[in-house]
């Protein structure tokens, strides 16, 4: 037996939910990453060690264990201490922490190249060290590794597939519960494979005008 | 008004590591008063100006703007509140610049004000323009940095200090670099600032410049100040054989 593209007909709508669940996860794991990220970076990188220890240790952590583990602790193991997350939070919350400690490193090299002058010249005009980073630094950081987040952005937007085991019902998910109904597999996946192209393209266009945002001052 | 200085150093010393940069500086600025810091690369002169507004910490010594301790010995929290205060009042030209590359030229003027809640932000729009007309760029108030030439920064860049109405300006080789052609527009604003009686310390390489603007000149070498005086006085009648050499090579080379 071929392929049989008209099979998916019925099963528009889960797909669709589906991916409507994903880009949800994606999104909210998205925005979190980079406020976590950016925030360990500035903690990171300063002279407190009260702050940069935890945060390095944290760091340390989410690089050096799997993402399927992190989600497997953060749903079913938070509970037995008394914290049940939902599937989503859970979910939302382990890929935001395990992409955030990635973003965190670029984010520290994009600060870390921003020249010092412009530091210098926050705090000549009375800047608190908190207000030249806000408003000075890390904003040209950002601009600055845009690029190197984007990626990380595709890679989340991939690996959001891994919260399928914790039964989140996002795009994976949903392309297996067709498969199960209807024993196709070929024609789910490769239309699931099709939507997540489709979703990082959309993703990819959004950090390209980001960097054409950047592209104005420089 | 009395006639208290604003700025007053007092013994400063300076080491960066076990080198001494600065060896036990004296210096008295009067509110009003214009004074050109020279000498040649390595004197200390422009680490002499970065520990008035404490970008640069001192070894030992004191340092007073308008009558309070600057390098007050403080917990670290209530040091950068203090200073943060005293910083509002003493605007700082570099000479690199130092624009924020990511607003235009009216956002770098008015972002101190606004952040700092000293103008709304209508009020700091106004001001801002009113600024940039005075360094003769109203024209550019939208523009980003990276379209402004070095000139125009440079008066972009005295235009976000003056923005925090500050009491004293601190000038730190602000020509030096620059293309040659581009020096004068930069000095003109400077000139106009002395004509309003701002008080201002110069570090400078262009003497001719200094002798221009200045009424007190103060010439440094290996971490001292050698000889100081009215411009006409240095420069025509310098005491020191230190100061005689210097002149010589700049004014011959």
């Amino acid at each position: 037996m071929g392929l049989d593209f008209s099979i998916l007909a019925g099963y528009e709508g889960v797909l669709v939910q589906g991916a409507i669940w994903t880009v949800g996860l994606t999104v909210a794991s998205i925005v979190l990453s980079l406020v976590i990220g950016t925030l360990m970076a500035v903690f990171r990188l300063s002279g407190m060690r009260i702050v940069r220890w935890p945060v390095s240790f944290v760091i340390w952590l989410f690089m050096g264990t799997p993402l399927l583990l992190q989600l497997y602790l953060i749903y079913f193991g938070l509970v037995q201490i008394g914290l049940d997350l939902n599937a989503f939070t859970a979910g939302v919350i382990a890929l935001s922490l395990h992409f955030a400690v990635y973003d965190a490193d670029i984010i520290r090299a994009g600060i870390v190249a921003v020249d010092k002058g412009q530091y210098e010249a926050a705090r000549s005009l009375g800047l608190s060290h908190a207000q030249a980073m806000r408003k000075s630094i890390v904003p040209q950081a950002l601009y600055n590794v845009a690029p190197a987040l984007g990626n990380m952005m595709i890679a989340l937007l991939k690996e959001s597939s891994l919260v399928s085991v914790i039964g989140v019902m996002e795009l994976t998910l949903s392309a297996q519960r067709a498969i199960s109904d209807t024993f196709r597999p070929f024609e789910f996946y490769l239309a699931a494979a099709v939507i997540y192209y489709v979703l990082n393209l959309v993703l990819e266009q959004a950090v390209k005008a980001v960097e054409r945002r950047s592209a104005k001052y420089r | 008004m009395s006639n208290d200085p604003i700025i007053r150093i007092k013994d400063l010393h300076k080491s960066f590591g076990p080198v001494e940069v600065l060896k036990g500086i004296d210096m008295d600025v009067a509110p009003g008063q214009i004074v050109a810091l020279i000498g040649p690369s390595g004197s200390g002169k422009s680490t002499l100006l970065r520990t008035i507004n404490q970008l640069e910490d001192v070894t030992s010594g004191e340092i007073f703007f308008d009558g309070a301790l600057v390098n007050r010995d403080l917990p670290h929290r209530q040091r950068e509140k203090h200073l943060n205060r005293l910083r509002q009042d003493i605007g700082m030209v570099f000479q690199h610049f130092n624009l924020f590359p990511h607003l235009t030229a009216i956002e770098n003027v008015t972002m101190a004000p606004v952040l700092l809640g000293r103008q709304t932000k209508t009020q700091a729009l106004a001001e801002a323009r009113a600024l940039l007309e005075k360094v003769g760029l109203s024209d550019r108030a939208d523009y980003y940095p990276s379209r402004l030439s070095g000139g125009q920064k440079q008066r972009v860049a005295i235009a976000r200090a003056l923005a925090m109405n500050p009491k004293a300006m601190l000038f730190d080789e602000v020509t030096s670099a620059l293309d040659p052609e581009l020096v004068g527009e930069v000095n003109k604003v400077m000139k106009q600032l002395a004509q309003e009686h701002m008080t201002m310390i110069i570090v400078t390489h262009e003497l001719r410049f200094a002798s221009d603007v200045a009424d007190h000149v103060v010439f440094m070498a290996d971490g001292v100040v050698v000889e100081e005086g009215p411009p006409d006085a240095l420069f025509r009648a310098p005491q020191h054989e230190r100061t005689k050499a210097f002149l010589q090579q700049v004014f011959e080379g």
